[in-house]
């Protein structure tokens, strides 16, 4: 198996399988009996016997199973077996693997739904057949005692079928019924019900006709729509647990001198936490000893990491990156300034539930229409014969089987079904019902700068600038840090081709900087002030060395495709914004390279949510792309948004959509389908208006045959379910 | 037309066969992992431990 092969399968198949690339914490706690890991990048064959073979061969592992459609692998293991050391068995065989935990994939409650509503399908699918092949031969004219007995099998068929493949429906129609409200479900249930107890009473009376095929057809077709939809639902809902489930959060508590893991949940205020070098901060807390700098990118989108030393305040979020730092806890939990963002996306959250999507709207506008239609229909046959109950209840059954919303019911699920699979193949997975259409509005798009457009990791811009010997120098010394400026600088010379220097006695100072002798000489790489260096306004380190200092300027590295993206949503006719809370500085020369001219910097998260808010007065729907705690209430507040699944678990849950690779390009697309998404739901509609524009006078004229009815729902709910398929 | 009193018990009869099938597979969490088993049968390597 080729490296090729891995990259493309970390975008394969199904929306279950996320990639994240956050690992921070590292799963370490004993598992009872079963694991689960999440494995993104598996998906082929040779990737399930890899995984097992070398998950088997694990001592204390008794089996496991890739769930190839769920990107996942479950290890039945004894309990000493840890989820690390699994990590790290697939580390080895090639494969990402990040821990999941068990307890939040409560997914067995959608699984059930699913599966009963499958059940349904099923038994409906069973008696449609059998009721149509009975049906054929009334309709080829089977009469007397023969069409009779076709009768009675059918209902012998239908009728139990109904009652059990309709409960859906009946009971949802029951309980729009107790709150007085009629949805789609009411005429659904009526014509399910008055077309049975028609055809069982014309059978008793053996009449004509009986509808008993069209009324385990409409079963069987609003069955398929049900089941679409919630397909979509548990898939996306299961991603998006999963992704939640990645982050699970753990801190180091110091007792009495002695390191003990706790689950954030335990930590109160008052412990001393520590915190390694990469590690993120756990808590809200003061800095109690040691030294380091922290990249703050996610919570205020400084991209220039922070020197923090004793006395100083931390947030929860915060990156540590070169010193270990012992924290003194101010709050945990519900308490830390993270959790307090999530509560105020909550309150924003709830806003956008008040969304009226597409179908509400038509359903809204049909439902009273088709009860209308067949109670008038009722009336009027009533009155021209006379007073012919049997034939007038005849004709409004056939008006309600015919109106009934088949197609309708089939017109949203097939498209969101198709329009979702095609975005998932592309990497966006869309978390939320009524995205897609929010989507499609969209006329503006806000983007953040750190972590989005850009990859939140630093490149060397003008290596050539500096003599030989400093780069050699630098290049020497910025091997001895783990800081991401020195390894951007060591992998930028290595791949110029400089040879480091000889740098003896490298030594850290966390906070600061590393320092060496070299020729004899003291020599130093890290903050301007510790080198004795005029600080430039970007990012930069800086190397005091020969009596002189040089500084190295950072620029951050743009994301794969963010060029594309832009582009392809300025061609579609969108203002573009972006919106940043680091320097000007920074976000200028940014916005000057990918062609943006209107920009902002130095926000604050109240200001990003109040541009939001005011673009959205101006009568604009707005496209929030972000990833930071920054963001978080402007994705919340914002018509519909989208964040990278490298952005933190607030901002991830606060926004619509999640962009699962690093390659930013599907933005451009996604808007496309989606609005390419509902124009074919509104075709759909006009589809099944048009059949019942032609059916509906033959049913209310009284000349809808069973055959008719039949012929009208099938025909256009495969139009419907064609046409959806028909998105590029 | 009595064979119709052979043919229909026999259509319904192979219909609930199949239905009785789909609703063991169902139970039996077949519909699960689709493309997991579409690839599983593509594989080469011998299983010593087959899945109970």
């Amino acid at each position: 198996m080729s490296v090729v092969e891995f990259e493309q399968g970390g975008m394969a198949a199904c929306p279950a399988c996320v990639v994240v690339p956050l690992a921070q914490q590292q799963a370490h706690v004993a598992a009872r009996g079963r694991l689960m890991l999440s494995l993104p990048s598996a998906h082929c064959a040779a990737c399930i016997s890899t995984v097992e073979t070398a998950l088997a061969a694990v001592p204390g592992v008794d089996s496991s199973r890739v769930n190839l459609t769920m990107k996942r692998v479950s290890v039945d293991a004894m309990a000493d077996v840890t989820a690390e050391a699994l990590v790290a068995v697939l580390a080895g065989v090639g494969f990402e693997a990040h821990e999941l935990d068990a307890g939040l994939l409560s997914a067995t409650e959608t699984d059930r739904q699913g599966r009963e509503l499958l059940m349904r399908l099923g038994v409906a699918f069973f008696s449609m057949m059998n009721v149509m092949l009975l049906s054929v031969a009334v309709w080829s004219g089977a009469e007397g005692a023969t069409r009779d007995m076709f009768h009675w099998i059918s209902a012998a068929i239908a009728v139990p079928t109904v009652i059990f493949c309709g409960q859906p429906f009946f009971r949802s129609a029951w309980a729009g019924v107790r709150v007085g409200r009629l949805g789609m479900d009411f005429p659904i249930s009526l014509a399910l019900v008055l077309a049975s107890s028609i055809s069982l009473f014309e059978t008793i009376k053996s009449g004509h006709h009986a509808y008993f095929d069209a009324a385990v057809m409409l079963c069987f077709f609003l069955l398929l729509g049900r089941y679409l939809d919630h397909r979509t639902r548990a898939v996306a809902r299961s991603a998006a647990e999963e992704l939640a489930a990645l982050e699970v959060p753990r801190a180091s508590v110091l007792e009495d001198g002695v390191e003990v893991v706790r689950v954030i949940s335990e930590v109160v205020v008052g412990d001393l936490v520590r915190v390694r070098p990469g590690g993120r901060m756990p808590v809200d807390g003061v800095v109690e000893s040691g030294a380091s700098e922290v990249d703050r990118s996610l919570l205020t989108g400084e991209s220039l990491p922070v020197f923090v030393g004793p006395g100083m305040v931390v947030a929860a979020g915060e990156v540590n990156l070169t010193g270990p730092l012992t924290l003194r806890v101010t709050a945990a939990g519900r308490d830390s300034s993270l959790h307090r963002m999530a509560d105020l996306v909550a309150v924003a959250e709830s806003a956008k539930t008040k969304y009226t999507t597409l179908a509400e709207r038509a359903a809204r506008f049909y439902s009273p229409l088709v009860h209308i239609l067949s109670f008038s229909a009722f009336s009027y046959w009533m009155w021209a014969t006379g007073g012919d109950l049997r034939f007038a209840i005849n004709i409004s059954a056939a008006v309600l089987i015919i109106t009934c919303p088949c197609a309708l019911g089939l017109a949203v699920p097939a498209v969101v079904t198709a329009a979702s699979g095609k975005l998932f193949r592309k990497g966006l997975l869309i978390k939320h019902g009524t995205a897609l259409e929010r989507l499609a509005q969209v006329d503006c798009v806000v983007f953040d700068k750190t972590g989005t457009l850009t990859m939140g990791a630093p490149e060397l811009v003008d290596l050539m600038a500096h003599p030989a010997w400093a780069l050699e120098v630098a290049a020497g010394l910025a091997v001895g840090s783990a800081h991401p400026l020195a390894q951007a600088l060591a992998a930028a010379a290595r791949g110029q081709g400089v040879v480091a220097a000889e740098v003896s006695d490298l030594r850290e100072v966390p906070g600061y900087g590393v320092e060496g002798v070299w020729r004899g000489e003291v020599v130093r790489l890290g903050r301007a002030d510790w080198c004795g260096a005029q600080a430039l306004a970007v990012t930069a380190t800086y190397l005091s060395a020969g009596g002189e200092t040089q500084a190295f300027a950072f620029a951050d590295r743009l994301r794969p495709g963010a060029e594309a993206a832009i582009a392809a949503l300025m061609a579609q006719g969108m203002r573009i914004k972006l919106i940043s809370g680091d320097v000007p500085g920074a976000v200028g020369e940014l916005a000057a390279r990918l062609g943006i001219a209107d920009w902002v910097a130095g926000a604050l998260p109240a200001e990003k949510v109040a541009l939001v808010r005011a673009l959205t007065a101006e009568g604009r729907r707005v496209l929030m792309v972000g990833d930071g705690l920054n963001d978080t209430a402007a994705l919340a507040v914002a018509h519909v948004s989208i964040s990278p699944a490298t952005a933190l678990d607030a901002a991830r849950t606060a926004s619509d959509i999640v962009l699962l690779g690093q390659d930013m390009t599907p933005i451009g697309d996604a808007t496309r389908i989606a609005r390419q998404a509902t124009r074919r739901m509104l075709e759909n509609f006009g589809i099944s208006a048009a059949y019942n524009v032609i059916a509906v006078p033959l049913a209310l004229m009284g000349a809808a045959t069973p055959l008719a009815a039949a012929l009208a729902m099938s025909l256009s709910s495969i139009t419907v379910s064609l046409n959806a398929m028909r998105l590029k | 037309m009595e064979i119709l009193s052979i043919l229909i018990p026999v259509s319904l009869l192979l219909g609930g066969v199949g239905l009785l099938a789909f609703i063991w597979a169902m139970k039996t969490k077949q519909f699960d992992d689709p493309s997991g088993d579409a690839n599983r049968i593509l594989m080469k390597d011998w299983d010593d431990k087959p899945k109970q």
